[in-house]
């Protein structure tokens, strides 16, 4: 059984805390444990915020596209955007030796989902998949 | 969300309160980088209530850590959160900093 929820905001940074309450209510629905649902959170975040930063650069208006497929042994994120194609191969996470500012996100996004797919297959924009499943 | 300043003989207090993301990150910034921007200044950080932090905010105190080393200074964190500790853990970060369990203790030895 699937249940399918979608939120759509525009690419502006005073919104990530409506996306974050939103997969928070979904996850803590779902029966993740609180650890998971703070992880989850924190990766959908940072996900949007990678949008906002690297794919849209700037405007304010532009749309990001979020799916949340609730499956019953999973939650599947999908992340659309319409802005610039990111080149896969430079999405690296940070070396954790170096210690700088910046470079986070992707660790963190990798470190907690159990599945991250980046596609840019789209004409415009990417979409990234995000999945986690609940522990038994 | 907000942020309370004190003033103390050898240090500054710093209390933050409500989320840090990508969109409050930046007001933090400035306040931080302003504190610890002089010769020895110490910036003591109770991160008590912060209901959340994302990459940028953890960004901003490595940044704030790194120029308080280069004038000499410290910076201090104390009152993590369960969530906002395992951010700095998730990190590897939580090794970099100082944190302290409470005021008390973060202020021995400033």
């Amino acid at each position: 059984m699937i249940d399918i929820i979608e939120i759509k905001i525009p690419s502006e940074a005073r919104f990530l805390k409506i996306i974050r309450a939103a997969v928070k209510h979904i996850c803590e629905t779902m029966g993740f444990i609180e650890e998971d649902v703070n992880n989850i959170t924190l990766a959908v975040d940072e996900a949007c915020s990678n949008i906002i930063k690297h794919a849209y650069c700037g405007p304010t208006d532009q749309p990001i596209h979020i799916t949340c497929n609730l499956y019953d042994d999973r939650l599947e994120v999908l992340l659309r955007d319409f802005g610039k194609k990111v080149n896969i191969k430079n999405i690296k996470p940070r070396k954790l030796d170096d210690v700088r500012p910046g470079g986070l996100g992707v660790h963190l996004i990798k470190t907690v989902m159990d599945i991250v797919r980046y596609d840019n297959s789209f004409d415009q924009g990417n979409q990234l998949q995000l999945v986690k499943y609940l522990r038994k | 969300m907000e942020l309370n300043l004190e003033k103390k003989e050898k240090c500054s207090i710093l209390k933050i309160k409500g989320d840090v993301d990508l969109y409050s990150s930046p007001q933090v910034r400035k306040q931080i980088l302003e504190l610890v921007n002089s010769k020895n200044a110490n910036l003591l950080i109770d991160l008590a209530e912060v209901t959340y932090m994302d990459s940028s905010g953890v960004a901003t105190l490595v940044e704030a850590l790194q120029l308080a080393y280069r004038n000499k200074g410290k910076l201090r964190l104390y009152n993590l959160g369960g969530a906002i500790r395992d951010v700095f853990e998730l990190s590897k970060l939580d090794r970099v900093f100082e944190i302290y369990e409470n005021e008390q203790r973060a202020l021995e030895g400033i």
